[in-house]
């Protein structure tokens, strides 16, 4: 992994490359007793590489506990990095301080996934959406102010008559759309989003995928998006890194990977997903992975699948694979391809 | 609703008729749902899908008369098995209820009781229920925690439900719901809070055990890709009433119901085409508190004329056990 990330040019401005993330680790410790002694860690996120390119969706998916959400955060700086780097449009961006990250705050936003707790319920739309350009000490006069938030609202699909009513009064796709135009109102390039429509209702859902598509299109966005609904992250995707127990086990292009995935747990994780069709699935294997996710706190030794893989291997259970490019192009950890 | 009741094979393990619920809310009353009509074969998984307030759960519940004290069930008949569950007592409900109706939630964690061990919880129903003593009960235990995967069942009887992971509690609710042979298992939302891996062990669980007992199942579900591997029939609920039913192949390929038909389409799937825009259904889900006098569904329907914003359309055949409540479109 090592040598494919140095080899990757990042200190130009005009890279490709949005976000580049290098051998990511989350350690929490664990303590115990009086006097908190630490015991021991939990490696939330364990060597975590991948990169981000201008304009693209690149989804991370995985199961509860795989440190998907916890990538994210840490990626954004909100969560205390144990070990790695983050470069940022070119810049490395791991060690800066709270004041260094308030500019680049204004270029990575985050949309959430409950449209309901993420909104003060107190306060007006206008101000939920214009907070930040408040934050940031860029409202402006208050024409101008109450000029952008109309801008932003209409911008989601939203009345911009609306803003001086309380999100009580919205629907939950209406208040994912806030959230939206909340994330935009700085003009960020980068939005990560985490599991943003799996609150919502099946035909609501559509709604704000395609509002999302429209506005990466419009904006040029590019957008980490986490997500465990696989048909969603299969429509909205143009890369996909699957993860397991802290790891990445498989980075590919949307098509590939879901068309052959090779990493047996994306395998499984796919055959796992059932599809909205009764002829497809009677004729699909019904090979269902058995075990469940075993804890962070305790993951298994080698490869964190082994003890749930069907096609393990002596070296499995001692030997960590490393995420290495393959001959078709994608990156996978496993040890049948080494 | 006859000719529903005569297209069945032969007389449903569950006839449904007329069921209404309604809740005092403090915003008024609730209608939650609405002359309700549905059958299930024994053997077969109904599958009721629907968003959230289209009133697919409570449906489930005041089958088992589980509303609350706010609420209130109406109904024309709940035939199971032969007996009019509607002119039960209380006292004879709770003789049905976890006994030949048997009930799988969503939350596993918060349906087991945390002071009580596996063994005894699964134990229970056999002792309220069939009269066995304690000790039989816990004997029977063992063998249903292996029919449902538990490894080391007689090890895991003294443990407590916060030594099993999420996947292993649901596997001990099913194991309790399947304690007295029920007839009919209702299984609400039962793999929601479940990794997708873990759903698909679930759910393919409780098919292999209905298919072996001959027990059905209503699955209640807001997952399309669920109903499509696991239901034989499908009942669609909209806004409190169903407002289409029908075999699931013939559901998936022929879809009729404006609603099912935009539902089905503003699913991404994992075999569509990416990257193209979804179908979407304009507007929201309908306020239980302030639904309209026709049809819920025509504020959002391309095809609503002034018929449907009048009264709401009846549920009638359409072809071979395909149902549908809608006064037709070109």
């Amino acid at each position: 992994m090592s040598d494919a990330a140095t080899e990757m040019p990042h200190a130009d401005p005009a890279d490709e490359t949005l976000m580049q993330v290098d051998d990511l680790k989350v350690h929490f410790p664990v303590t115990e007793g009086l006097l908190n002694r630490q015991v021991g860690s939990i490696k939330a996120v364990d060597g975590v590489s991948f990169s981000l390119r201008r304009g693209e969706t690149f989804s991370l998916v995985g199961e509860s506990g795989c440190g998907k959400s916890t990538t994210a955060l840490a990626a954004l700086r909100m969560q205390p990095v144990t070990a790695g780097r983050i470069l940022f449009e070119g810049v490395d961006i791991t060690h800066y301080s709270q004041a260094q990250m308030r500019p680049i705050r204004r270029r990575m936003q985050m949309v959430y996934q409950d449209p309901f707790g993420s909104l003060n319920p107190r306060m007006r739309v206008r101000d939920i959406i214009g907070e930040p350009l408040v934050v940031h000490g860029l409202a402006g006069d208050k024409v101008k102010y109450k000029a952008r938030v109309r801008e932003l609202m209409a911008l989601v699909g939203l009345l911009p008559d609306m803003a001086d009513r309380y999100p009580h009064e919205f629907s939950g796709g209406q208040r994912q759309r806030i959230g939206i135009a909340r994330s935009l109102a700085l003009d960020p390039s980068l939005l990560i989003c985490d599991e943003p429509v799996s609150a919502l209702d099946v035909s609501i859902q559509a709604q704000v995928v395609n509002l999302m598509m429209d506005l990466q299109e419009q904006l040029g966005l590019t957008y980490l998006f986490i997500a465990h609904d696989l048909s969603v992250v299969r429509h909205i995707s143009n890369r996909v890194a699957v993860m397991y127990l802290g790891r990445i086990v498989e980075i590919a292009d949307r098509d590939p990977l879901f068309d052959t995935p090779r990493h047996p747990y994306t395998e499984a994780l796919l055959a796992a997903v059932p599809v909205a069709n009764p002829v497809i699935e009677a004729s699909r294997p019904q090979q269902i992975v058995t075990g469940e996710v075993p804890s962070v706190r305790n993951p298994p030794s080698g490869c964190h699948f082994h003890p749930r893989c069907p096609k393990v291997m002596p070296e499995c259970k001692t030997e960590t694979p490393a995420l290495r490019p393959r001959d078709d192009g994608r990156l996978i950890a496993c040890h049948l391809y080494d | 609703m006859s000719e529903a009741v005569q297209s069945a094979t032969a007389t449903p393990l569950l006839l449904v008729e007329d069921l209404s619920v309604s809740f005092r809310t403090d915003r008024g009353t609730v209608r939650a749902v609405d002359s309700v009509n549905l059958h299930v074969d024994a053997g077969e998984t109904l599958a009721i899908v629907g968003e959230s307030g289209s009133g697919k759960s409570v449906t489930a519940m005041s089958l088992m008369r589980l509303v609350g004290d706010n609420g209130t069930v109406d109904s024309k008949r709940v035939l199971f098995d032969g007996i009019d569950l509607g002119a039960l007592s209380e006292a004879q409900m709770r003789k049905v209820r976890g006994n030949r109706i048997a009930m799988i939630f969503q939350e596993p964690m918060s349906s087991l009781n945390p002071v009580l061990t596996i063994g005894k919880q699964v134990a229970e129903p056999m002792v309220l229920h069939q009269g066995l003593s304690w000790r039989e009960a816990r004997r029977r235990a063992v063998t249903l925690l292996q029919r449902v995967s538990i490894p080391d069942p007689e090890d895991r009887l003294d443990s407590y439900p916060h030594h099993f992971s999420g996947g292993m509690r649901q596997r001990v609710m099913i194991a309790m719901a399947l304690a007295c042979d029920p007839k009919l298992i209702i299984a609400d939302e039962p793999t929601t809070a479940l990794d997708v891996t873990v759903q698909a062990q679930i759910l393919a669980l409780l098919k292999d055990l209905t298919r072996e007992t001959g027990a059905a199942q209503i699955l209640i579900t807001h997952d399309l890709g669920v109903v499509a591997r696991y239901a034989d029939r499908v009942a669609v609920m909209y806004g409190g009433r169903v407002v289409e039913t029908a075999p699931a192949h013939e559901l998936y390929a022929n879809p009729q119901h404006p609603y099912t038909q935009g539902l089905m389409a503003s699913v991404p799937s994992l075999d569509g085409d990416p990257g193209k825009r979804l179908q979407t259904i304009p507007g929201q889900p309908p306020d239980l508190a302030n639904l309209p006098p026709g049809c819920a569904f025509a504020p959002r329907c391309p095809y609503a004329r002034d018929e449907c914003r009048q009264a709401p359309p009846p549920l009638e055949p359409i072809a071979p056990q395909h149902l549908r409540a809608c006064y037709g479109y070109e």
